[in-house]
């Protein structure tokens, strides 16, 4: 163990932090449609033409090939630099990308990867079905071989930014008479394909980034199958691991970066007698440092996990507990906002951004990727070594 | 003795929950969401119908002459069902005119209330969550009062506000009167709106009575809201109930899952034993009213916070869908964010119920 950075790594963290100071957008992210689209993608290329993008990918595939060491200095000098969300540049960058880099074909590479990175292309992810999202195994949607090419017929929801992307990672069904695991094929779609309808989906924080996608015969070619057909399982599993690994440490820094916020907000905010702030309130002092201590614990054992990473070259299921817990914490969080804010919560016009708005979206956090209890269950299963229960 | 609600008490509670399933179902909620209007008037006209807009309000002044445990139980009831429109503030305007309204206010306003003809509002709040009488700043000089409110119940539509005023005193303002402007929020609950109430030297008359009387009217809103927070508290553990028998996943209802179960098991046991202390802080209300603003401190903090956990634990287990603007899941969850604050949040009410114990 040592806790120190290296020089190197210092003066690579300075030079991140210069970069992004100067450079990161200033004016506010739109919330969803084309100009969130537009505003992502300026960002990204903006990267790119500054050689930061890809920083997780390696060099080989046009990325940063940065050490995770790095990867950790640059989102925590992107949290401190309050720069924008990933926001819609999230799936080519995080999942998609990763995923062709693992399992792609060398032309989806030389297509697809350039284009991720230069932000010219938006990804989105074809997994969820109404009636499998937990149980991601059991889905419907149909994948029929005909020549050299898969119709698909069915639908997928929960796909954030599929009105705006331009592909899509998408799983269908390609043998149904097999073990629910072993049908499954991972396929590149195509958004604009003759037959593929995009319905958008309002959340109840009000903004519209989920969609429902209908696919009617729409004519994939088998060129875009990523792995084997009926292989996708394993795909699809990388690319969740992603998910639940390192993508996930930008989105930790900065809920540490909340906390920080949080604990500004109770300073400022007057609770109770007159001068009295907040953070004179003994319940909201200790719910307050109980929250940093969490979320400083967290970080830690994802600093651990890295090193680990970094030795062993996968993310390891402990990314569920990390997803679990960041969870909790996010919406600790927010419960104590809501304490001290009180009733000014109310005042909220649907479309701002701020408090009322993160509370909102906070219910998300042990929804989407994977609830909560999904994360129970690997932690059990595949951490503790217990029976399965499913 | 008896510890349960009577008949009667039982049948208005089946009555408002079958209105307002009938007169206002979820389908309806989302128009309300989705639309611009504020106030649905004919609602309210039909609510009014009923009797609900008099309620407390005695006979001889047009009203049905109940206390306020049956107005808890219509409350609980709205709660359940989620219901639009402006009863909290009305309620509480007929209650403070019946409390301390001089016999000329309350002839003069009492019956056009009473049947719902007008519809008064409460302007209690001031910036920096100040609900509470003794935090009122406004000052009243030869009948006239300035300054501003806020989360102000409906104020564009509301016809008379009840305007908390300096030393925990009330005045009745018009919202026709000169000098008087109401701004309309979004708000998080838009099933009860919300707003600013400015007034610039606008004619005003006092009720009587010292800072009492807005106690009462704080505690009896106090109970209100803690009904509603269980009656929605208590319908957000059924839609789950309902919800999970009905989800497959893993070749299984969601309700054959342990961890499923036990997070439901756990939202109704934290909830159903709270419904107690609303009937109990109502009735102290009606006739112990010595005990009465401890319990509706202590009613208001414990049920809204429930509230907001079952309702929580209601989203979670809907998974996607629960967090949706369409599906009907967060009429509930933003109804219980609304009965946390409103009014004062649970810390505030339980500090004050603390210093009352004595502590």
């Amino acid at each position: 163990m040592n806790l120190d950075f290296t020089v190197d790594e210092q003066r690579f963290r300075e030079e991140v932090r210069d970069w992004l100071q100067d450079n990161a957008p200033r004016d506010p992210q739109p919330l969803e449609g084309a100009e969130k689209r537009a505003y992502d993608v300026a960002w990204q290329r903006k990267q790119f033409d500054a050689g930061w993008a890809g920083i997780n990918w390696p060099k080989a595939f046009g990325g940063c090939g940065m050490s995770t060491t790095q990867q950790l200095i640059w989102h925590e000098e992107y949290a401190k630099a309050n720069a924008p969300d990933v926001g819609s540049c999230f799936v080519g960058l995080n999942h998609g990308g990763p995923t062709l880099i693992a399992r792609g074909s060398e032309a989806h590479q030389a297509f697809h990867l350039p284009k991720i990175l230069r932000g010219e292309t938006i990804w989105c992810q074809g997994f969820s079905e109404p009636s499998s999202g937990s149980d991601l195994a059991s889905l419907r949607t149909r994948g029929v071989l005909d020549g050299d090419h898969l119709v698909v017929n069915g639908q997928k929801i929960w796909t954030s930014y599929a009105h705006v992307a331009d592909y899509q990672e998408l799983l269908v069904r390609t043998d149904p008479d097999v073990k629910k695991h072993k049908g499954i094929t991972w396929i590149i779609c195509d958004m604009s394909l003759p037959g593929v309808e995009v319905r958008p989906i309002r959340t109840m924080s009000g903004e519209r980034h989920f969609c429902e996608v209908f696919y009617d015969d729409v004519r994939i070619p088998l060129d875009n199958v990523v792995g084997e057909i009926n292989g996708g399982w394993s795909v699809a599993m990388s690319t969740l691991s992603f998910e639940r690994g390192t993508a996930f440490m930008s989105r930790q820094i900065a809920l540490a970066r909340k906390v920080e916020e949080l604990i500004e907000l109770a300073r400022k905010t007057p609770k109770g007698a007159m001068g009295r702030m907040a953070i004179d309130d003994d319940e909201i002092a200790r719910k307050l440092a109980r929250l940093r201590a969490n979320v400083a614990a967290l970080q830690a054992m994802t600093y651990a996990a890295i090193s680990r990473n970094e030795r062993t070259g996968m993310p390891g299921p402990e990314g569920s507990m990390i997803k679990l817990s960041f969870a909790d914490l996010s919406q600790d969080l927010q419960r104590i906002a809501a304490e001290i804010l009180g009733p000014s919560m109310l005042e909220y016009e649907y479309g701002d951004t701020g408090w009322t708005h993160d509370y909102l979206r906070s219910y998300l956090a042990s929804i989407g990727g994977g609830t909560s209890e999904i994360q129970k269950e690997i932690i059990a299963d595949r951490v503790l070594g217990m029976p399965k229960g499913r | 003795m008896d510890f349960d609600l009577s008949e009667e008490q039982n049948m208005l509670q089946d009555t408002v929950r079958r209105f307002f399933e009938t007169e206002a179902p979820t389908t309806r909620l989302l128009e309300i969401y989705d639309g611009d209007e504020l106030l649905d008037r004919e609602l309210w006209n039909r609510s009014a119908e009923l009797g609900l807009a008099g309620l407390l309000v005695e006979e001889q002044y047009g009203g049905v002459g109940l206390e306020l445990l049956d107005l808890a139980v219509v409350a609980d009831a709205m709660g359940y069902t989620a219901a639009p429109g402006p009863l909290l503030g009305h309620a509480l305007t007929t209650l403070a005119l019946t409390l301390g309204g001089s016999e000329e206010q309350k002839t003069q306003w009492l019956p056009k209330l009473a049947s719902g003809e007008l519809i008064g509002s409460v302007a209690f709040a001031e910036q920096g969550d100040a609900w509470q009488p003794d935090q009122w700043t406004l000052t009243v000089s030869e009948n006239r009062v300035s300054g501003t409110k806020k989360n102000v119940l409906f104020p564009s539509d509301a016809d008379l506000f009840l305007v908390g005023i300096e030393g925990g005193r009330m005045a009745l303002v018009e919202r026709s009167a000169e000098g008087v402007s109401t701004q309309e929020w979004d708000g998080v609950d838009r099933t009860r709106r919300i707003g600013g109430l400015s007034l610039d030297r606008a004619p005003c008359e006092l009720l009587t009575g010292d800072s009492s009387i807005a106690e009462r009217v704080r505690d009896a809103a106090l109970i209100l809201l803690a009904a509603d927070a269980y009656g929605g508290a208590h319908k957000s553990v059924e839609l789950t109930v309902d919800y999970t028998s009905q989800r497959v996943q893993f070749g299984r209802t969601l309700s054959h899952f342990q961890g499923v179960k036990h997070q439901i098991a756990d939202a109704a046991a934290e909830v159903e034993p709270a419904r107690a202390l609303v009937w109990y802080a109502a009735y102290a209300f009606d006739h112990r009213p010595e005990e009465a603003p401890r319990l509706a401190a202590i009613a208001k903090a414990h049920l809204t916070e429930r509230y907001v956990d079952a309702s929580r634990t209601m989203v979670m287990l809907h998974g996607g869908i629960g967090y949706t603007w369409e599906f009907h899941c967060q009429f509930w969850l933003k109804r219980a964010m609304f009965d946390r604050s409103y009014f004062g949040s649970p810390s505030v009410h339980r500090e004050r119920a603390a210093v009352l114990a004595g502590w």
